[in-house]
Order: structure tokens, then sequence, then C-alpha cells
């Protein structure tokens, strides 16, 4: 069958039954509760305190074929991870679903080599960044194909039961022995926990991991005790430099600053920048940047953004500390600046990644969204993003909230390079498709920027760019412009074998990513 | 209609480095310059000389007035750099550091010998002199009316105030008169002038001054040394709604006196010449790259 | 025309390529190509580069090419200035007209 942006969709991948995507979806309705394994009053006054991983997994009961899940907000300084499934594997435990927010390219240990000993046999994430996924796109052995959600629908897909979490392990950088626990303080603070939220909520076991145990109560609580059934302390959580220790320098790429810079003029142009706007930038090179040209932008027109959403970074809170948005709403802290912001100041927020993505929520902070920036690797003339895959079809990043927000966001801008070295972004048709080219308002590039003609808000962009004389190009002239710079490349060959299901924030699937062929 | 090509912003992309040539096209720069001058090293002057070749004449970017900054005049570099630079079929040619008139005419000879040998129209390119010492700037006059190909000077200020011992300084009390005097030949002349760089490329606010200075002197444009400078530069070439209605009278009175084959047109009282009309069309062309809309009831 | 010398053209620097070219007399052309875009570009990078060693009549030679992304007529202009320094010879300006 074919989905509704004309990707190709077997009917079932293996016992996966596909919902093709079927574009963008309106009101919905709840048909049942949202599911839980939670359990009341399991261990009323005991001690939650294991003496090591292995007693704590042990405790829970982990068994073979089982469900565990992490939080990525660590990043690539990570330690967490690689220990959990060591003691699982010296458990002699196997055939676990792994199912963290995200997988970070962490090595030593690598998670492929948990695959190869059949420790873990089926993954779930947003992304695989790194040697895992050029393992699977290469055709890594597992027992189902690899689930792929954008950060609002794994929070939805934890609620409807189709993950199901029997132990998730939960590091934070500070924690009491009853597992009041923070990513705020510590020696490897990573920030909010925002995505361990409805893991704590939801999993029939949730144990808490920390190298710093503090007296009763930790403060802030981030994750309470109530929802926590064990608590290990542990020599190290993470490499401090790799969390992300200090603040991001605004690049020096000039054709990045101009992208950002061109960015930031049609957030300015629009009639929604007005005091009380909302934005998410991200934490990308060009994001960065963007934020900076925003700030500009905000203090020349004397206003006041409400929030800033999603992930936090140290020029968002700068902006905050000069007045020029009035609330953060932190799901993810990107540096050291972000991460220890919240704990000073009750107007930078911690907040639920469900709260912040989830479209079957009664509502997220998505919805009130005025302007979404997004990276990406490819863009085609339907607008259809890819940001998972590069051109030789291999695993170059996460999905992270990218669909979320372009769908939720009044305008969605997608800032790209027409080209990088010799591949073109702007292609004909994107290799995977992540986000829908319907929810994508703006695309900026260094070459031009392009309006999509079939966004909701189109008429109200045009004018408004057309008002502040920022002039635009067909998105056919961009591509045009990076075909004639590159030349078009070779088509990535693939086998028939599925090893990536790409689901969309309403839990269909809007595309699948085949094995590469190899010669 | 001949729609003037504006000049407000020329930047340097060095033919040394590939990435750089690459990327120079995407910004909003009017003038391109391709360097084979002093951003390349001499171990590297055959590979800039191709590298510039092939872009310029199979891939130059479509919107933009290119040009080629060639080697000295007096360099080893000259003849070759000439072969190719003709060929590649850029708007201009740059010369560097030009002191005599005799100079100028020389290369401007060669480009058309040039041109003849490969069949190309004779007199197309264009030629920009860099004035970059006491010397050309005294011979300023008799340079850009050396060959009809000349059409602007630019007053290169690093190597002119060290011909002068001057010390170069921000606010540019040093080369206050060789702007004036630059700009004084050019008007007479009817080129265009181009000024000098501001080489802080941290400092913001310094660069707006000296540009509201390049702009109030009267130059019609002034070259970046880095891509963060050109939409600063070009804002200061926005022209004032007053400009611009003026300019729209000025072209109205050609068009009237086209139509009543008049052959002196004038405009309250004052006689309209081939330089102000050409400044009319270029004001109009500024306000259009700055995105004001011209006709209707506006302006 | 002949091979006098083993030179190297442009650098390793993202969306450059760097042309090596040596002797290899009576062997024919050996052409090794390192590219960071060869599942794409592969091909037509080999393609251009022998197109320019044959418009220069060079017949024997060994050439290794480090791509780091280059745009097709860098590839050329690289391997052009390659060709003219290892022949050593001046680019036959006549010959684009």
């Amino acid at each position: 069958m074919i989905n509704a942006v004309g990707r190709e969709l077997p009917e079932k991948i293996g016992d996966y039954i596909v919902k093709p995507y079927a574009g963008p979806q309106e009101a919905i309705e709840a048909e049942q509760p949202v599911c839980s394994r939670r359990k009341p009053s399991k261990r009323a006054a005991g001690n939650k305190l294991m003496p090591d991983l292995k007693a704590a997994i042990e405790a829970c009961g982990l068994k073979d074929g089982m469900t565990i899940s992490f939080h990525h907000s660590f990043r690539e300084g990570d330690k967490i991870i690689g220990q959990v499934l060591t003691a699982i594997k010296e458990l002699g435990i196997k055939n676990l679903r792994f199912a963290p927010s995200a997988v970070v390219n962490i090595k030593n240990p690598s998670i492929v080599d948990f695959v190869k000993d059949g420790t873990i046999d089926r993954i779930q994430a947003s992304g695989i960044r790194g040697e895992l996924g050029d393992a699977v796109v290469d055709g890594l052995d597992l027992s189902e194909p690899v689930i792929l959600r954008p950060h609002g629908a794994r929070p939805h897909a934890i609620e409807t039961g189709a993950l199901s979490i029997d132990v998730a392990f939960i590091g934070a950088s500070a924690s009491d022995d009853f597992g009041n626990c923070t990513g705020q303080t510590g020696p490897n603070a990573c920030g909010s926990l925002g995505y361990s939220f409805i893991d704590a909520v939801s999993a029939e076991n949730v144990v808490v991991i920390t190298d710093n145990i503090v007296p009763y109560p930790c403060v802030p609580i981030s994750i309470s005790q109530m929802y926590v059934d064990y608590v290990v302390k542990v020599d190290e959580i993470g490499d401090p430099v790799k969390i992300g220790a200090g603040a991001a320098r605004m690049t020096k790429n000039p054709r990045d600053i101009l992208i950002a810079q061109r960015t930031a003029d049609v957030i300015a142009a629009s009639r929604l920048f007005k005091d009380g706007y909302s934005f998410q930038t991200g934490a990308g090179a060009i994001s960065i940047a963007c934020t900076n040209f925003l700030a500009e932008h905000t203090e020349k027109a004397g206003i006041q953004a409400s929030y800033a959403l999603g992930g936090m970074t140290a020029n968002i809170v700068e902006m905050h500390n000069k007045g020029l948005v009035r609330t953060l709403l932190c799901s993810q802290s990107f540096d050291a600046v972000a991460a220890k912001a919240m704990a000073d100041d009750p107007n930078i927020v911690e907040i639920d990644n469900s709260m912040y993505a989830n479209m079957f929520n009664k509502s997220c902070s998505l919805d009130k969204l005025n302007f979404g920036v997004l990276g990406a690797l490819e863009i085609d003339v339907d607008f259809n993003i890819n940001i998972l895959t590069g051109s030789s079809g291999e695993m170059m990043s996460g999905l992270g909230g990218g669909p979320d927000v372009a769908d939720g966001a009044d305008i969605s801008i997608v800032t790209i390079p027409i080209i990088r070295g010799r591949i073109p972004s702007v292609v004909e048709k994107v290799f995977t498709c992540c986000t829908p080219g319907s929810s994508v308002a703006v695309v900026v590039t260094e070459a031009g920027i392009a309006l999509n003609p079939k966004h909701k808000n189109y008429e109200m962009i045009k004018e408004d760019l057309e008002q502040a004389g920022i002039k635009t190009v067909p998105i056919e002239h961009l591509l045009k412009t990076a075909y004639s710079l590159t030349g078009v490349p070779k088509p990535v060959e693939t086998t028939d074998k599925i090893t990536c299901i790409v689901e969309y924030r309403d839990g269909t699937v809007i595309d699948v990513i085949r094995q590469i062929k190899r010669d | 209609m001949q729609t003037a090509k504006l000049k407000r912003t020329s930047l340097y992309a060095s033919g040394a480095n590939a990435i750089n040539m690459i990327q120079a096209a995407f910004y909003n720069e009017d003038c391109l310059v391709y360097d084979l001058e002093d951003s390349v090293p001499t171990s590297e002057k055959d590979s800039a000389r191709l590298l510039v070749y092939n872009t310029v004449r199979y891939h130059r970017p479509a919107d933009k007035y290119v040009l080629i900054r060639v080697n000295g005049i007096y360099s080893e570099y000259i003849d070759e750099d000439l072969e190719a630079a003709v060929r590649a079929r850029p708007d201009a040619i740059r010369i560097p550091k030009v002191e005599y008139p005799e100079e100028a005419a020389r290369i401007c000879q060669r480009i058309t010998e040039i041109e003849t040998a490969a069949g190309m129209e004779v007199g197309k390119i264009e030629v920009w002199c860099n004035i970059e010492s006491y010397l050309g700037l005294i011979n300023a006059y008799e340079i850009a009316t050396a060959d009809p190909r000349i059409v602007a000077l630019a007053l290169g200020a690093e190597d002119y105030t060290a011909s002068m011992k001057s010390h170069r300084t921000k606010a540019g009390a040093e080369i206050f008169y060789a702007r004036n005097a630059l700009l004084t030949a050019c008007r007479h002349a009817g080129v265009e002038a181009i000024d000098a760089v501001f080489s802080d490329i941290n400092d913001i606010e310094g660069l707006k001054e000296d540009t509201a200075l390049t702009r109030n002197l009267g130059f019609d444009g002034k070259t970046c040394v880095h891509p963060r400078q050109i939409d600063i530069v070009n804002s200061f070439f926005t022209p004032s709604p007053k400009e611009i209605k003026y300019a729209l009278r000025v072209l109205e009175a050609v068009e009237q006196g086209k139509l009543q084959k008049k052959g002196a047109v004038t405009l309250d009282g004052s006689m309209i010449d081939k330089p102000m009309e050409l400044r009319a069309r270029t004001t109009l062309a500024q306000a259009e790259a700055a995105g004001i809309k011209i006709g209707g009831d506006q302006l | 025309m002949e091979i006098k010398q083993a030179v190297m053209v442009g650098t390793l620097e993202s969306s450059d390529i760097q042309i090596s070219i040596s002797p290899n007399p009576n062997k024919g052309l050996e052409i090794q190509l390192q590219s960071v875009v060869n599942a794409q570009f592969g091909d037509s990078i080999i393609a251009t580069i022998t197109e320019v060693l044959e418009s220069f009549g060079i017949k024997d030679a060994v050439v290794n090419a480090a791509d780091r992304g280059a745009l097709d007529w860098i590839i050329r202009a690289r391997t052009q200035a390659a060709c003219c320094r290892a022949t050593e010879t001046k680019f036959d300006w006549e010959g684009e007209n």
C-alpha cells in the first residue's frame, strides 16, 4: 500500500501491523484510558537502596524477552546504559527489548555488541545514532525492525500499551535513598529529566541510578519517590565533558550564519512576532546562531516572548535573563548553563516530554507554539523532510521532536544548506520521509527562501514576507541550483529487508528504511 | 530598459580556496571578485587561475556582477592571468595598483587582443582599477578616462596609507582626502567610485560608522572583507523615499524626451545628462534590492 | 604527453580534491580514487579525471585522487593544474576559445 506521503509500505512487517500515515489529523478522540504498568504500594517503607545494579535488576524480576528503558539526557557522556546492559548480560538475561528515548553514539561498550551477544534483540527509540544505526541499516540481526518514533509519539506509544516497559532505568545526577531525584544538581548534572517522567509513571519497575546520593529529601524533586522501586549508587553515571560542559559557541561558518540570520528575519517579518510570541529553535549550529539573531530582533522590537520550548541552550537562558523571553519550558537541556539554570529560577521549568510534544494529551505545549526552527538532512520538492538517513542511506541522526514541532508550530521553518560538500540536500524525493511536507511552512537556505504553498498558513506568511521585502523562490529553484552544482547523485540501492519502521507523531507509519545494498 | 547593475558591495573569494568560492556565490553581495592576487600564495597561482577560470566560465552566479582580480601589472603572472580571465567572460577584470593611465590603457589593449583572438565580442568586459598609492590617486582622473572599458575606481586604503607614510586608524582621517579626491575624479570621469574596506570584522558599530561615511561622501559601493559585513553595507545604500521620487521623475523626463524626440531633456530647469540618468536607474535598483516596492500610489 | 615529475595539487579541505600524478612509463593510466561520495559520484569523478588526462594526451600515469566532496568543475580544474605541472607545460588557453 501507499501512504499519504507516497511511500510504499507492506500491510504487515512481521507481527507489526502497519497503520499507514493518512495525512494531517484534526481532533483525536481517546478511545481508552491510558495504560500504565505501575503497581501501587509495592515496597512500603522498605529500604530501596540496593548494593549494586545486579541486585536491583534481580529484585525487579527482569527476565528474558522483557522491555527495558532509559533516557538520553546524558547524551554521549552516558555511562549508565553501558553499565546496566553489562550487568544484565552477566546475569545471562537475553532477548530484551531496548527502548530508550534515544540512542546516542555510545562506545565502550557498544550497543551493537549487546545485540550480537543476544542480550538485546529488539530496539525502539527516537533515533539510533552512530555505530548502532549504521549496523542496523546494514542489516544487523534483530528479531524485528527498529521502531523509530518522534519525541511526542513515544509517550503515546507507552500510554496505548504499544510500548510496555518492564523496567525503567533512570539516571539522575542526584538522588536520595528513597528515589526522589533530579538531573539539575551534582557533578554530572544533565538538566531536565523530561524524557523519563512517562517511564517513571508507566513502567512496572523503576530503578534510579546515581553517583550522587544526597540527604533526604533531594531537591528539586524532578521524579518523585512515589514511582521509584530501587535506588543504586554507581561510581560514575557520566562524563561531564560529553554531557555538555559549556555553552555551545556561535558558529563561525558564514554560510550557517547567513541561514540563521535569514531565518530570524523570516520570524521577525511575521505578524505573529509580537509581544507574547513563542518559539523553539533547538541546538544545532544554525539554531544557536538563529537564537542570537532572534534575540536581537526581539530586543529591537521592544517585545518579550512568552515562552521558549523544548531543548534549552545557554543563549536561550541568556535571552531569558535579558527579559526577552518570560518562561523557558525545558524538556531537555543541551548544555551545562541550561542544565543548571532551572534550579535557580522559577521561570525556567522542567517539563515532561509528553507535555511538550504528545498530540494525544488533552493539550501539549506545541499546540500554542508560533515559531519552530528545524534542522534537516534532506528536503524534497514536496517539502517532506528526512532527518534520519544520509545520502548513502547511513543513519545520521534521530527524529527528535522535529516532526512534532513542524506539525505543532504555526510557522515551521526548516534551515538547511542546499549542498553539503557534493551532496545536495534539496532533492527530488527524500530517502526517508520523517516529517510530512504539509507541516513544513518555510525552508531557508543559503540560496534562497522557499514557501510551501500547501501549508495552512501560506497566505499569511507570503503576505508578511512580501511586506517586509523578503524575497522567496519556488523550491524547484533550490533543487535546480543544488543539482546544477553537484550533478545528480546515483540513488541508494536497497534490498527488500525492512530495518526500521518510522512512525509519525500520530502513531501511523510514515516510512520504512530498507537495508542498504552493498557491492 | 537598461538595468543598472548595483555595485553596493564587493566580496573577494580566494582562488586558492574551493569552498570559499562556492559559498561566496550565495551571500547578498552585488559584486563577487574571484581573486588571483593577494589571497593566493605564489605556489598556487597556476591552480587558482584554473579554479577561477572554470568557475567563472562554466558556473558563474547568474545574479551577480562577477569580477576577476588579476595579479599585478608587472608580475610574472599577469599575461596568463589575462588569457584566463578574459576567456572566463566575467563582467569585469579588476586590476590592482594602477598608477598611470598608460598602464590601464595597456591592460585594456591586451584585453581587446585576447577578446579578438578568442572570437569574443570586443569591449564587453569592463575594467575596474584599484587605486592603492598616492601616484594612482594623483592620476586618478586620467586613469579613469584612459579607456572606455574602465567603469570604476576602487580605493585600496592599506597600500595607499603605506605609500603616504600614514598611520591607519579606524576613524580614517588619514584617508579622508583620498576618498574625496578619488570621488572627485570618478564623478568628473563618469565612472563609479568604490570605497576601501573596513578591516575589523568583529566591530559592527565601527563598520556602520565607516559605511555611513562611505555613503554620505557619495561612493557607489564598498569592498567587504567578510560575508557578515555585506548585509550591513547594503543597508546603507537603501535610498530615501525622496531620492526614489526624484529618480522616478528623472527617468520619466527621459522617457518623455525620447517620445518627443528631444535631444536635450531638462528637469526643474537643469539638463539631464547620461550620468544623471544612470544614477537614477541605480537609485531605483538599490530601492528594489532593499525590497522597496516601486510604482503604484505609494511612491 | 609525458609525465616529467610527480606533482600534487589541491587540498584535503571539505569541497576540494587533492590530485597527485606520478610517472607510469608504458603502463597506461592507473587512477585510484578515495572519495567521501564514492557511492553517489565515484564513476563521475573518475570520468572527469580521465577526460582531462586525455585532453592533455597523457597515456601513462598513476593518479591518486583524494576527494572531499569537490564539485565537478573543481575536480576538472585541479586535474588540469596537476597535468600542467606534471608535464611541465602551460595551459593551452587558446584551446578554450
